[in-house]
């Protein structure tokens, strides 16, 4: 189904069974532990167990590596190094490979997987693999590698000649002209994924065909990759990851346990498990670079923005990416004049790349710290700051429109609903206790992304309907919405449908990244849903386009039956995806939100403590308004965590990240927090896609962490523009004690 | 990890007489710190030595008034138990603010104490750390030491003892009970039991090979008001950045200890005296001779106004 123009009224604006709560169908599944995760599949046969051995040098070469003592260690099977595993390739998606040698490229990059009877015999003889490596300097201070790194990305071109900035009108002259200015920078630390669950795989091969179940967000981009790591044919890969415990983009991509599960089970001719150990999961994985942002924001006396520019610098590998920090500037707010640019420093540590909110997380954090330093220069409310510059369309291509875009009704119903007016304008006035109480507020920026998908759905002669596709459900809810779909649009209840999910035996889906997930894997559910719907109407003798499904029967034209007597002459099945062209160019689509926070800040220790947390969200339809509210929520939580304590604390000297552990990268417990309060604003963006869906599992990180910043701010009069605000960065700038 | 061996032992000192012989021998009870450090091959034990029977768990009263504490008695009972709770409510504080309430269900009285540092270069064997291998340096000096000591660190080891139930016994004056393999008995007063590094940081407590913890005695109740000031990033299940752990009588007097400072509990009692001049004088002197890193410098400002909290929670 090519989507190509807006949406006009179809069976899921009766919002029967869509856009109504409802409870995860794979919940009790999960509660009960009956869920299978990739480590726990048990109907292989036989498994011998995996153990990883991570490079202890972040860059150089492997000079040799002695095996004969971890070779005669009790119930060792096999040993794969780079130097038996045979020619391997580097998947598309990978900057890295995945298992080093004799090149090192990162700390823990994987040197070598032990395959012995059990998980313990593994884990004992791979700390008997001795590795000699002549270790090189490196890259590891991004501060220092930014002082002579390139400019990278942007609109002008490569072979353009220009230098690669994106401008829109004269900033320079405009900044200096404006009367009310701010020029400050902020940085945001490297960041870890920290999900539950780690990296598993279990690898089994019949001859030459590979099947693996893995943890993986995205089932083609892993087949695919995995197909080229191993230099065989990506059909004879089955990849199957139906429940994933977490995945916040670190699982987007193929890793090393998928690889090396593959290459022990065929090294020891059995099929192997494979979970990586937690300490390892920080290096050998990718993260969220850290970030070094400038900005500079001029404006009117009355709060109109004339200036806006945005500079961030990352570092990556070699032939990597940068943090996309400036993105969310060019849309979110108006201003005539504006600049935004990026440098790329090459660092020698782990591999950067997408982590939630990849570009605006990192981004929002500083530019909405930004715009509350220009509201307090301004003597501005920074709610009518952020109103005040509002713009319904690209600021840099006027001629395209927000598709849809009520950021301004999220920040007034926000307010509101929060007691904004209650927030004292001079920071530093509030006391309860030993607390210095403070609000803050921030906008929310989050692009929807359109993405082909497919899915495929029966009718069995039994009158079950079952929705097959290799959409993923990282802990967001998939399950749910896509049973919501099909029985929205074929007039059966959710609890009717059975969906399976995450195998590569099935329709190629969106996949679960970049918040694109949800809207358009329903999407492709929708249009396999018209097939089948077709094909249902048929059978019965009626005409499709007047058909209507309700209550398990099909009626039109006067006549009526049973939807599961479709089915009865044999199954019907309907597959198709949506895909999408046009509208891109006309709309920018993108899912908006306000968040407001409460903080409480030790006027003795300078801790901070969040008291009360409120985001107001603009997203298109809600799919599901539970499972939406838990994707909210959740990021909320992950931005408390990036403004509060989350930072890889980097080894400049060794090339690595310290702090490799969950006792020692510190992300939000239960206790750090409060009551969250999640409002979604009644929409529907027909331009979007058929669901009049769009995004929202990573809207809710975006700018929560600047809100936090905002309201420490307000309660402390100092400001921290060093992300995570811990306690020392202005522990000597508070209040004196008494 | 390496392969172990294990027994469960039925007598105290057959139990000691058995670790004094084998230096490859631990002890284990809760197994709560061990086990973590035997996966990652930071402990390499080839034999373990259960104590759990040994009947170790009980909280009974001293004959001078206090009490006395099994050293089996989990971290749980021991922070409930009614008497902790109104004769040393430090202790109970102290307990609660550490680990995670399925931690302290498992966590031994003995075990806390002996819980090894939280650096993560001890952590990471990959690094050098004179305190898991002797002798090989230390990588936590110069690198990343945000959580490390302050004071009473050495050049071969910047570690911090991570605790907090021991920060409350060092405020308390508790004394540990032990038994060795001969059956020879003996009390160390809480100020003594942890060393400071030096050159051998290793060693984290005066402890002989295979001596046996079988007892924590506190003294009878001082009364007071009792604090336990735990700062962290976190609001919980984290290592303190700094506590503080303090006693305070109506006249403005006390005793003070402070955790993630140092290799031990951190009490001078010099500074103790000069609790009625204010937080600043005190920990003036309890810091005096500090040498901490660019990175943890804060600890000693955030030192002074935790307790400074403290008093201020006790005048009011």
């Amino acid at each position: 189904m090519q989507f190509d123009t807006p949406a006009t009224t179809n069976p899921i604006d009766r919002m029967k069974v869509v856009g109504r709560p409802h409870e995860r169908i794979d919940g009790p599944l999960k509660t009960t532990g009956q869920a299978p995760y990739a480590y726990e599949h048990r109907a292989i046969a036989n498994p011998a167990y995996g153990y990883i051995v991570g490079s202890a040098v972040a860059k150089g070469t492997i000079r040799s590596i002695n095996l004969d003592e971890a070779r005669g260690a009790p119930g060792v099977l096999s040993i794969v190094t780079a130097a038996t595993a045979g020619k391997l390739g580097k998947g598309q998606m990978n900057t890295v490979k995945l298992l080093a040698g004799p090149q090192v490229d990162h700390y823990h990059q994987a040197v070598a997987l032990v395959v012995a009877e059990t998980f313990e015999q593994a884990r004992a003889a791979a700390a008997l693999v001795r590795v000699d490596y002549a270790r090189a300097t490196g890259s590891y201070d991004l501060d220092e590698a930014l002082k002579s790194a390139p400019l990278t990305g942007g609109d002008s071109g490569e072979g353009s000649g220009a230098p690669p900035v994106d401008r829109t009108g004269k900033f320079e002259d405009a900044f200096a002209a404006a009367p009310v200015k701010i020029d400050a920078e902020y940085t945001t630390p490297d960041h870890s994924h920290a999900m539950m669950e780690p990296f598993a795989s279990i690898a089994a091969w019949n001859g030459d065909e590979l099947t693996l179940w893995t943890s993986n967000q995205m089932i083609d981009w892993g087949r695919g990759d995995l197909a080229k790591t191993l230099g065989i044919p990506k059909d004879k890969i089955t990849l199957m990851s139906p429940y994933v415990g977490g995945g916040f983009g670190g699982k987007l991509f193929l890793r090393a346990d998928a690889v090396l599960a593959a290459l022990g089970a065929k090294a020891a001719k059995r099929p192997v498990k494979l979970a990586m150990q937690r300490p390892m999961m920080v290096n050998n994985a990718t993260h969220r670079p850290a970030t070094r942002q400038r900005i500079r924001l001029g404006a009117q006396p009355d709060g109109t923005i004339t200036a806006i520019a945005h500079e961030s610098g990352s570092g990556d590998q070699p032939n990597g990416g940068p943090e996309a920090a400036v993105n969310q500037t060019k849309l979110l707010y108006a201003g005539a004049n504006r600049l935004t640019s990026m440098r790329l420093a090459v660092l020698n540590l782990p591999e950067g790349n997408a982590m939630r909110a990849p570009g605006e997380a990192p981004g929002m954090m500083a530019l909405e710290i930004a715009m509350d330093e220009l509201a307090e220069k301004l003597r501005m409310d920074p709610v009518a700051l952020r109103i005040k510059n509002d713009t319904q369309v690209d600021p840099e291509k006027p001629e395209r429109r927000f598709s849809q875009r009520q950021l301004v009704r999220c920040l007034t119903e926000g307010a509101q609903r929060f007691g904004w007016s209650r927030r004292s304008a001079t920071p530093g006035q509030v006391r309860d206790g030993k607390w210095l109480v403070g609000m803050g507020v921030a906008a929310a920026f989050r692009n929807h992304v359109n993405r082909t998908s497919g899915a495929r759905v029966r009718l069995g002669q039994d009158g079950v309907v079952t929705v097959e596709t290799d959409m993923t459900d990282i802990g967001t809810g998939s399950y749910t919405i896509i049973a919501q779909t099909a029985g929205e649009m074929l007039g059966v209840p959710a609890e009717a449908v059975v969906v399976k999910l995450g195998s590569s035996a099935f329709p190629v889906s969106a996949g679960s990244g970049g918040q694109w997930g949800a809207a358009n894997a329903t999407a492709g559910v929708y249009a396999a849903c018209v097939k089948l719907r077709e094909q249902a109407a048929q059978r019965l003798g009626i005409d499709p386009a007047t058909a209507d499904f309700a209550d398990g029967r099909v009626s039109g034209g006067g006549k009526s039956g049973d939807l599961r007597a479709a089915a009865s002459g044999g199954e019907l099945v309907g597959e198709d995806k949506i895909e999408f062209d046009k509208l891109d160019k006309t709309y920018q689509f993108a899912t908006f939100g306000a968040h407001f926070v409460e903080v409480g800040v030790d006027a003795y220790t300078g801790i901070t403590r969040i008291r009360r947390m409120l985001a107001v969200c603009a997203a298109g339809r809600i799919i599901n308004p539970v499972s939406a509210r838990s994707q909210v929520i959740g990021a909320m939580t992950m931005g408390a965590g990036s403004a509060l304590m989350e930072e890889l604390a980097v080894d400049k000297r060794f090339g690595m990240f310290v702090n490799h552990d969950l006792a020692s990268y510190e992300v939000p417990v239960h206790a750090d927090i409060p009551q969250q309060e999640v409002v979604f604003l009644d929409e529907a963006d027909e331009k979007a896609n058929p669901m009049k869906a769009k995004g929202v599992g990573e809207l809710g990180m975006c700018g929560v962490a600047g809100a936090i910043a905002n309201a420490v701010y307000n309660a402390t009069g100092v400001r921290i523009r060093d992300y995570p605000l811990t306690l020392e960065k202005h522990l000597e700038r508070l209040p004196p004690i008494v | 990890m390496r392969a172990f061996t294990y027994e469960r032992a039925k007598d105290a000192v057959e139990a000691a007489r058995i670790v004094a012989g084998r230096p490859d021998a631990k002890f284990i009870a809760g197994g709560t710190n061990l086990l973590d450090l035997m996966k990652l091959e930071i402990e390499t034990p080839t034999h373990l030595v259960d104590v759990q029977d040994l009947g170790f768990d009980k909280i009974e009263k001293t004959r001078d008034g206090g009490l006395r504490i099994g050293a089996l008695v989990t971290n749980t009972d021991l922070a409930a138990d009614e008497r902790v709770r109104r004769d040393y409510g430090v202790l109970t504080r102290a307990i609660v603010a550490g680990a995670s309430g399925q931690l302290r269900n498992k966590a031994s009285t003995a075990g806390n104490l002996l819980q090894r540092t939280r650096c993560p270069y001890f952590y990471d064997t990959n690094m050098a750390c004179n305190k898991r291998k002797p002798g090989s340096g230390c990588a936590a000096i110069g690198g990343y030491s945000r959580q490390l000591g302050v004071i009473g660190v050495s050049n071969a080891c910047i570690a911090t003892f991570p605790g907090d139930m021991a920060v409350a016994m060092r405020v308390l004056d508790a004394a540990i009970e032990t038994v060795d393999g001969g059956g020879q008995k003996r009390s160390i007063p809480i100020a003594e039991f942890h060393r400071l590094w030096g050159d051998r940081p290793e060693i984290d407590t005066v402890l002989k090979p295979g001596e046996l913890i079988t007892a924590v005695t506190l003294p009878r109740p001082i009364g007071g008001r009792h604090f336990y000031e735990k700062v962290r990033d976190r609001a919980s299940y984290a290592y303190a950045l700094v506590s503080v752990a303090a006693v305070i009588q109506r006249d403005g007097t006390g005793r003070v200890a402070f955790g993630g400072v140092a290799p031990r509990p951190w009490r001078v009692e010099a500074a103790d005296a000069l609790l009625p001049q204010g937080a600043a004088a005190v920990t003036a002197r309890a810091f005096q001779g500090a040498t901490p890193t660019r990175d943890n410098a804060f600890k000693l400002p955030l030192a002074t106004r935790a307790l400074a909290s403290v008093i201020a929670q006790a005048k009011a």
